[in-house]
């Protein structure tokens, strides 16, 4: 029987109520006496010198107080990036200076320029129309072969060329992998290009900067995942500003799927200009500023081979990929196609011998950052078309050719230096094919096809690295920042509890789930217990929510600090009931003496402890709070098998989603309600990535999908209910909580089973189409089909 | 100019630019800051109010015509002691939000559907719900919520 609370059970979000009547509080929402609004004017062209920038008229327009452009922040630091790569050769990325305010040179469409400050929002963005930039328009660098080509413009004229970084991984295997092709006896190839996609979370980005002279405080209020990230990232590298001088808040954040990760100008500006007009300064970016400034993801041009023996098993996987960077390289920018794709390309499956080679690249387009699943969506999109496009080589079928090459055998040393602690990859597609309906597909491609239409059912597998990270390996592979986190266990004197996390909800839920895993240690009830969580004044430290990692980083961080409240509560106990320490039982909050009836309650020990006059004094401390930090020993190894079934219309090349399956291995779950829920999400995104989404630039680097109207955003009518299950579980081997991860799950398992039910689909129209780029629009299908048809002619 | 209207059964004035839109006066006037902004092309639909009982974005209106209108926000869709309505309580139940910033749109636009349609499809469901924009749930849970809140048996594919 479900459980109705604790570890398991699908606990309500309280967080729902302020949700659900408009009382949440997210950043657009605080409002601060005497506050000033910016506006930024952001580059219309992709490329240019910039020799100046004329804001005399703007200047003398009502309500405007300053107007700041780059020369104002010449003395400041540059936008740090957090991660840097080594490359093949041994030498480190080319790391060009990233500026609050363009300087000398326009960059991208969208990078700001000048910054008006003034009384009101539509006072600032009058006077922005009134400032005139002298620029000299150069040639956009925008396709990424061509920008590594010999004699390309450069993107940063103090650079080599506008390659960041040649990769290769693992180096050593490069030689062994050339000749497990030499030696293959069947090698498919494949060519495809992984689209740019913009995150799009609902809520735009805001940030609200204050200064209080009295005692030299800055205070930031922002949209992001890391509060604590960006008091690092900002206040060390760009302003100069100690951390206990600076406070950083993100109160309810209205979605972030990764582009809130990361730290951006308009944050530092807003820091800046507080102090320098000793006002608070309030910026709140519209739907058009948000396309062509939050960060963008995957944007892969890659080249797949599968070698495979004479008995289909897989011998090696080589992969070439060209990743955009776009001009400048945002927080974590480097790690995505290197440490969170490469390590991840040996999938599912026992393949020896695996080589990746990345080239990282400039461009004249935004800045480009992990997006939900961050490099893992990338590596198995490839991965899981090679493998389809094999079978349908081969003439096998695509499920039992991946069945006979997973990895059974735990723990799994990867060739792409990962260990897999534990997993299940038959069970899980055991349980697909069971929810998928695979028995009764056959029926239902007979009967679309009695009304014309086409059907497919295209499979893949996935397996992700969550829990990010191990902070002595991530410092190895050239992370600038430990990847830990922390939690504090604050009981209260009447035994209610207040827990300050690390890891920031917006949208995941943790102020329901968490409190669920301390109510399981404790026996309390739930709504005993609350979280605090986005303030840095508030929580001990922490580095956010990114890579679903909070609840199996933060959450075992959280559980260690509560094992030391137990422990600290069971010394109280046993000085109240006159007994041993270790004869102490916690269970249902009421603290035992075992093989007694003997017992003190959790509310009497913990008054004991703000009250201590019957308390060990000379053993222990009075109170009871415990922090602790915790730093994974692995990552976590999430898995699963998803389905696609597709209906196609010949006639039009719409491709319309029938059903749509997850059998998901997450490990233990700690409310399934909220699991479910996520996984939904994902498979949306992942969807609307094969379908639907495209960010799109022109030969000249403008912006061509920069609003709803050009981007096409799933919608309610484009999809299908899911059918999700996370029953199958292999809990995590190194973590408390025996937790794994959810959250981009859905994003990364998704996009190639669309793309191999539509292929299945066509080909099952007597069609020979072999591979179509995503997002498999009804043009490009149709165009496929047309093509197909005009051959076999 | 001024203007007066009435805005979860009370009357408010205010005085206002030509171009301020509704939303904006309800937001920054009013402090009703539970209509957002998630765009700014009429598109997402997170500021979706009623006005004189039909479905509006607020962006796409000036505060100026809602001069003397009857506004309902999300403030006012809970009872005064604070019960959520059937769609609220559904929205929770069925955990249909996430992040929380599409809901207060999802919300007013699921009480018109429901005054129009008592009884909708699924397929009427996801129709009517074009013009609002979630990125966190997938819609699954939304679609739930609404039909659960029409007291409709769910279909067997949202058991989940």
């Amino acid at each position: 029987m479900p459980k109705d609370s604790g570890i398991g059970a699908s606990s309500k979000r309280r967080e729902d109520i302020r949700f659900l009547t408009g009382t949440g509080k997210y950043t657009d929402d605080i409002n601060i006496h005497g506050q000033l609004y910016v506006h930024f004017l952001r580059a219309d062209v992709a490329h240019a010198k910039l020799n100046g920038v004329d804001t005399a008229e703007a200047a003398a327009m009502p309500g405007v107080v300053r107007i700041f452009t780059g020369a104002d922040f010449e003395a400041v630091g540059s936008i740090p990036c957090g991660w840097q790569i080594t490359d093949r050769h041994g030498q480190p990325m080319q790391e060009p200076r990233h500026p609050v305010l363009a300087h000398g040179k326009i960059r991208h469409v969208g990078e700001p320029v000048a910054a008006v400050v003034a009384e009101t929002r539509a006072q600032a963005r009058d006077a922005a129309e009134a400032i005139v930039l002298d620029y000299d328009e150069l040639p956009a660098v925008v396709d990424m072969k061509a920008a590594v080509a010999e004699g390309a413009t450069k993107v940063h004229d103090e650079l080599t060329s506008n390659l960041c970084y040649d990769w290769g991984f693992v180096e050593e295997n490069k030689a062994a992998t050339d000749a497990a092709f030499e030696a293959a006896a069947h090698v498919t190839t494949l060519e495809l290009v992984n689209n740019r996609l913009v995150a799009n979370p609902m809520e735009p980005r805001v940030a609200v900067g204050e200064y209080d002279r009295a005692d030299d405080m800055h205070t930031l209020h922002t949209t992001s995942q890391n509060p604590h990230v960006i008091r690092l990232l900002m206040g060390a590298f760009v302003l100069g500003i100690p951390e206990h001088k600076l406070r950083v808040v993100a109160p309810d954040v209205g979605g972030g799927f990764g582009t809130k990760i990361f730290h951006y100008q308009e944050e530092a500006f807003c820091t800046f200009a507080a102090k320098a007009l000793n006002r608070p300064v309030k910026w709140t970016s519209t739907r058009s500023e948000a396309f062509m400034s939050d960060a963008h993801g995957r944007d892969h041009v890659s080249k797949i081979q599968l070698a495979l023996d004479a008995d289909n098993n897989f011998t090696a996987i080589r992969t070439e990929t060209y990743a955009n960077m776009g001009a400048y390289l945002s927080t974590f920018a480097p790690s995505v196609p290197t440490w969170l794709h490469g390590t991840l390309m040996a999938g599912n499956y026992k393949t020896p011998l695996v080589y990746v080679n990345v080239k990282a690249v400039f461009t004249n387009t935004v800045p480009v950052d992990a997006y939900r699943g961050a490099g893992r969506p990338e590596a198995t999109y490839q991965l899981e078309r090679v493998i389809d496009m094999a079978a349908r080589e081969l003439g096998v079928d695509p499920v039992a050719l991946r069945r006979q090459n997973y990895i059974t055998q735990f723990p799994y040393a990867t060739p792409v230096a990962v260990e897999y602690d534990t997993g299940d990859y038959n069970a899980t597609m055991d349980k697909l094919t069971e929810i998928a309906d695979f028995a009764g597909f056959d029926a239902r491609r007979k009967e679309s096809e009695a009304r014309g239409k086409l059907r497919g059912l295209g499979v893949n597998s996935y397996i992700e690295a969550c829990g990010i990270a191990p902070s002595n390996l991530v410092g190895q592979l050239g992370a600038r920042a430990g990847l830990y986190d922390a939690a504090t266990v604050r009981v209260n004197a009447t035994g209610s509890i207040s827990v300050m996390v690390g890891a920031h909800s917006h949208g995941q839920g943790h102020e329901t789930s968490f409190p669920q895993v301390i109510s399981e240690m404790i026996g309390i009830p739930e709504d005993q217990i609350d979280i605090v969580h986005g303030d840095t004044s508030k929580i001990p430290f922490g580095m956010g929510t990114y890579g679903s990692r909070s609840l199996a980083v933060c959450g075992s961080a959280m559980v260690r600090a509560a094992e030391k409240v137990i422990n600290k509560a069971k010394k109280i106990a046993a000085h109240l009931l006159e007994a041993s320490e270790g004869d102490i039982e916690l269970k249902d909050g009421t603290f035992s003496v075992a093989g007694t009836d003997k017992s003190v309650a959790w509310g009497d020990v913990t008054l004991a402890a703000y009250v201590p006059h019957n308390y060990p004094l000379t053993d222990i401390e009075p109170g009871l709070e415990e922090t602790a930090f915790y730093d994974p020993a692995n990552f976590t190894y999430p898995a699963g098998a998803y389905a696609c079934e597709v209906e196609l219309d010949p006639e039009t090349g719409h491709v319309k989603i029938e059903r749509f399956s997850a059998a998901d291995d997450f490990g233990n779950v700690i409310n399934p309600m909220i699991v479910s829920g996520q996984v939904h999400g994902g498979i949306a995104q992942g969807i609307g990535q094969a379908l639907l989404e495209n960010c799109a630039y022109d030969a000249d680097g403008q912006l061509i999908s920069a609003s709803y109207m050009d981007y096409a955003m799933p919608r309610a009518d484009d999809l299908p209910f899911y059918s999700v299950d996370h029953s199958c579980q292999t809990p995590c081997t190194h973590n408390p909580l025996g937790v794994k991860g959810c959250g981009e799950a859905g994003a990364i398992g998704s996009p190639p089973s669309v793309v191999n039910a539509v292929i299945d689909a066509i080909q099952s129209g007597g069609m020979n189409v072999a591979h179509i780029d995503m997002p498999l629009t009804p043009s490009r299908v149709w165009a496929a089909m047309h093509a197909a048809r005009t051959d076999a002619a | 100019m001024k203007l007066t209207m009435k805005v979860n059964g009370r009357e408010v004035t205010g005085e206002v630019e030509g171009r301020t839109l509704l939303v904006d006066f309800l937001r920054s006037d009013l402090r009703l800051t539970g209509t957002h902004v998630g765009c700014d092309t009429s598109q997402c639909g997170a500021c979706t109010v009623h006005v004189n009982g039909e479905l509006v974005k607020s962006c796409t209106m000036f505060a100026a015509e809602a001069d003397g209108a009857e506004i309902a926000t999300i403030e006012g869709a809970a009872a005064e002691d604070g019960t959520l309505s059937a769609i609220q309580q559904a929205f929770q139940d069925h955990h249909g939000l996430q992040c929380g910033y599409c809901t207060p749109g999802m919300v007013m636009t699921a009480a018109s559907l429901l005054k129009e349609n008592p009884k909708p499809t699924e397929h009427e469901v996801r129709q009517y719900l074009e013009g609002n924009i979630c990125r966190c749930t997938g819609y699954h849970n939304i679609v739930k919520a609404i039909m659960a809140a029409s007291g409709q048996e769910m279909p067997a594919m949202a058991a989940e």
